[in-house]
């Protein structure tokens, strides 16, 4: 009895959770404009998306912000936690304080704060902006993902390389970075898709005439939905569903590779 | 030693141009008029009668959804806790999934069920019912809150709640604890930590989105974050616009601080 009841929960917040993604599925392939009426299949839709220009430009840009952005945000988080390891506690701690301004801070606040930055400065909105706020929110997940794995052993092992002869170029290929290599990559990754998910930041760093994937949506959302944004949905909805399976596969064999 | 002090530079220089000058722009902007003497007029802008009917509205709309959010992810967590492992991370996969998907585009989607000449308006027809007007009403922004932020209230629910350890809870039953008991004196008090996380991931950005509000409001209902993206875009009032803004971060400090108060870890289990 218990059982039913939570499958039956589990089935209702499944439905209302995939009900709408679904509905935006079928109406792209969905002939007529219309969403109410389904008129036969169709691929236009799809082909409408792949012929515009502005909404392939909107996706290069996405995706090589969110590239740059994420390597940025890992280099310059990693070697923080690096730097911190040497500092007092005291410092550390204020450091994270700061770090984690832009995480609990409200993305618009965060977003009209850079661009008021921008314009102090006089720095001209545009992609070189967008990519700066970027890294700026995603620094602080590298480090809260990296600097766990960073600890008195690390170091430990570094030195005794040093005292076994090894370079200090060798000792941290061979010793650090296999250490921090998990921290680094969930980092990245976390990174990535922040990046890629963000709207109002860039919303409010980007300048006129330059789109990422989000702020073309919410125009275009505004002057009337267009089916084609039903096949753009599709799309990112099976990429993420890819992604993450190839992820979770990966690491399910990783967990028995370590059991075994 | 591999840590080098100096390998923080670029990172403390990043936090300098992009968090701390940031903040004092924000601040500078929103003490100054716009002849360029000090005020305070920005900040008790939020007074005005429009400004604060927003705000009202935008704390009861975030309170409601984190409520209902609440609400839907406890049950949500106990369930995953008690079903089998293998199906877990199935479900676990289920529920971080529509997190993937840009929340423009999630939110879209209720435009297109809920309009006038939307899905579910043409299935009330073919049952012959009438059409309900249901976008651009407080109902509607809730709903898109409730279907975009449910996951971030879910996940760290079940974070701490997968770990409570199955003995205490056999223990209480042991020693004569009725089901609410155990509920009430073990289960939610050991779940807190997840609770709070979670009310901090809804709330905050349920009191300061415009988009939802714009989108599934037909910019006709106005939240705080509707009223500050406006004097940006729109009337171009920066100074209003960063006073408003810094009166908002008040608000979010301030219930930051009740928060962590319920929570006794310090806010480790954010992420």
């Amino acid at each position: 009895m218990k059982k039913a009841i939570g499958r039956i929960y589990i089935l209702i917040i499944m439905l209302f959770l995939y009900l709408p993604i679904f509905t935006l599925i079928v109406l792209s392939f969905n002939e007529a404009k219309s969403m109410s009426v389904w008129t036969g299949f169709s691929l236009k839709w799809y082909e409408e998306l792949f012929r515009s220009k502005i909404m392939m430009g909107a996706i290069v840009n996405t995706f090589s912000i969110a590239i740059l952005a994420a390597l940025v945000a890992t280099v310059v988080g990693t070697m923080a936690v690096l730097g911190m390891a040497a500092m007092k506690q005291r410092h550390v701690n204020v450091l994270m304080g700061f770090n984690n301004i832009p995480m609990l801070n409200a993305d618009i606040v965060t977003g009209i704060a850079l661009m008021l930055f921008f314009l102090m400065v006089g720095l001209p909105r545009g992609y070189m902006t967008i990519l700066f706020s970027h890294a700026t929110f995603c620094i602080p997940y590298v480090i809260l993902s990296v600097k766990p794995r960073m600890n008195k052993n690390t170091d430990r092992l570094f030195e005794a390389a040093l005292d076994l002869g090894a370079s200090e170029r060798y000792a941290f290929r061979r010793i650090v970075l296999p250490e921090l290599r998990p921290g680094i990559m969930s980092g990245f990754l976390l990174s990535f898709t922040m990046s890629v998910d963000d709207f109002i930041i860039t919303y409010f760093t980007r300048g006129a005439g330059i789109n990422t994937i989000s702020t073309l949506i919410y125009s275009q959302v505004k002057v009337g939905i267009r089916p084609s944004l039903f096949a753009l949905s599709t799309l990112v909805f099976a990429a993420a569903l890819i992604v993450l399976l190839a992820v979770n596969l990966r690491q399910s064999r990783d967990d028995k590779a370590i059991a075994a | 030693m591999i840590a080098k002090k100096r390998y923080a530079a670029p990172f403390i220089l990043w936090i300098i141009a992009g968090t701390v000058i940031p903040l004092i722009s924000i601040a500078y902007y929103g003490f100054t008029s716009r002849d360029g003497s000090f005020t305070f007029a920005n900040i008790a802008a939020m007074f005005r009668h429009d400004h604060m009917q927003a705000l009202g509205l935008s704390l009861l709309l975030a309170f409601i959804s984190t409520l209902i959010c609440l609400i839907i992810a406890f049950p949500m967590a106990m369930v995953l806790r008690e079903s089998k492992y293998g199906k877990q991370g199935f479900l676990i996969f289920v529920i971080i999934l529509p997190m993937w998907m840009n929340f423009l585009l999630r939110t879209m989607a209720w435009q297109v069920l809920l309009e006038r000449q939307g899905v579910i308006n043409s299935l009330l027809g073919l049952f012959g019912l009438p059409r309900q007007e249901m976008m651009n009403t407080p109902g509607a922004i809730v709903l898109g809150m409730v279907y975009d932020f449910l996951p971030f209230m879910i996940l760290p629910i079940y974070n701490t709640v997968s770990k409570i350890d199955n003995h205490l809870i056999e223990a209480a039953y042991d020693l004569g604890a009725t089901k609410l008991g155990t509920y009430t004196k073990i289960i939610l008090p050991l779940s807190v930590p997840g609770i709070v996380s979670g009310i901090t991931m809804v709330f905050i950005p349920a009191l300061t989105t415009f988009v939802i509000s714009n989108m599934l409001g037909g910019g006709k209902i106005n939240l705080i974050g509707n009223i500050i993206e406006q004097e940006f875009t729109v009337n171009s009032n920066w100074y209003l616009g960063s006073g408003l803004s810094l009166v908002m971060m008040v608000f979010i400090i301030l219930s930051m601080l009740l928060l962590r108060k319920f929570d006794k870890t310090g806010g480790e289990n954010l992420i």
